[in-house]
């Protein structure tokens, strides 16, 4: 059966309340996930009071605060802090998104929730284990495969050929789509993931590209591909807006199409 | 300390692609297609069977339009029901064993439904004297 509870030693237990930071007129409760494996026992809640006069306007820019004047044990993947790099991606008010782009008033409540991305292993804190997630977008072989001899110049494409591409290039692998699908909580081992699946459709349809066939023997499976019962929490969590689902249907109507 | 020194690269390759599930899919789609004409079909035969009793619900089937549409509506819904069902237990249940005997265990299910249902259709038809 598949495993609904979280395993032994896993389940977040209340952790430390920190203390408000002094004279701050205007302070929210950020409610955030602890663990660590050198410390061992379960994860923890604690909880922080961000002086919001004195904190920049992103979920980023609250961890940060944290970091620099509370807690610096608080650990946490960020880099380009303009959505472009997919690295502080986590799962904020109960809804996975990326950090630097998430505005802290966009998220309901008095009190904001600050997870890791779910049903990964986490390494620590906010910091999951992205390595299978990798792999599966390693599987689908994200560059482009030709037998014809390389032109001397470059592959060419038509204005319209690249349109294809809009939609999918941008994904940023963040891993947002991935961890937020049901299918793949259940069957993340066997499933590729609405990310994998996204890069692979944006090399099937490239016009450049000379694998399709080999591509579409990889991808079809019961597992791999069609585990995909389009639930759409990929494209609604997707911070740079894009649509795995529909990219995920067009490959199975490739399937199709070379069938029927 | 984990014990399995399997790399990312080969869980995720796994055994390999399939080479299956676009047949499946196409089922599904197709048995869907013809549930949406047969299920409307389906009530109304209901409310319209009904109507006259016992005595009016087997005369009404015995017609021989409605024994048609009425098998094939059974036949469509059993075979669309062995497949979702199929897709659940391979969602849910990862345990090897259990898993296959589930799966053979719902096609028995659903193709004696199909037909236990088909056969009385047909004796009430047959009984009717065609």
């Amino acid at each position: 059966m598949v495993q609904l509870t979280l395993p032994k030693g896993s389940a977040p237990k209340k952790g430390k309340q920190w203390p408000k930071p002094e004279g701050a007129k205007n302070t929210k409760a950020f409610k955030i996930y602890r663990y660590s494996p050198e410390e061992g026992g379960n994860p923890r809640w604690d909880t922080y009071h961000v002086d919001m006069d004195r904190c920049g306007p992103m979920v980023l820019d609250v961890l940060i605060w944290i970091k620099n004047n509370v807690d610096p044990t608080l650990a946490f993947r960020r880099s380009c802090r303009e959505g472009v790099c997919g690295s502080c991606s986590m799962n904020i008010g109960g809804r996975n998104t990326i950090a630097c782009t998430k505005g802290w008033d966009e998220v309901a409540g008095s009190t904001i929730t600050i997870a890791p991305l779910p049903h990964l292993p986490v390494v620590k804190d906010l910091v999951p284990d992205l390595t299978t997630f990798y792999a599966q977008h390693a599987y689908v072989q994200p560059f482009l495969k030709t037998d014809t001899p390389e032109p001397e110049k470059e592959w060419k494409q038509s204005e319209e050929q690249r349109n294809e591409l809009n939609g999918l290039y941008e994904c940023i692998l963040c891993a947002c789509c991935t961890t937020s699908c049901p299918s793949y909580w259940w069957n993340g081992d066997k499933y590729l993931g609405p990310a994998a699946l996204l890069q692979a459709y944006r090399w099937l349809i490239d016009s450049r590209d000379e694998a399709t066939g080999e591509r579409l023997d990889d991808l079809e499976d019961p597992f791999k591909l069609y585990r995909c019962h389009t639930i759409m929490n990929c494209a609604q969590v997707c911070p740079k807006g894009l649509n795995p689902a529909k990219a995920i249907a067009k490959v199975k109507h490739m399937m199709v199409e070379r069938v029927a | 300390m984990s014990t399995d020194f399997k790399t990312p690269t080969g869980a995720v390759r796994g055994l390999g692609a399939a080479r299956a599930g676009t047949g499946h899919h196409i089922k599904q789609r197709v048995s869907a297609i013809a549930l949406l004409f047969l299920v409307p079909w389906f009530l109304y035969a209901v409310i319209a069977a009904s109507r006259g009793g016992f005595d009016g619900a087997t005369a009404w089937l015995a017609q021989p339009w409605n024994a048609i549409l009425m098998i094939l509506t059974l036949g469509a819904a059993f075979y669309h029901m062995r497949l979702g069902i199929q897709v659940i237990i391979e969602d849910y249940i990862h345990k090897a064993g259990m898993k296959q005997g589930l799966l053979i265990l719902n096609t028995f299910v659903c193709v004696g439904l199909f037909t236990a249902t088909a056969l009385s259709v047909l004796k009430v038809w047959i009984s009717a004297g065609l």
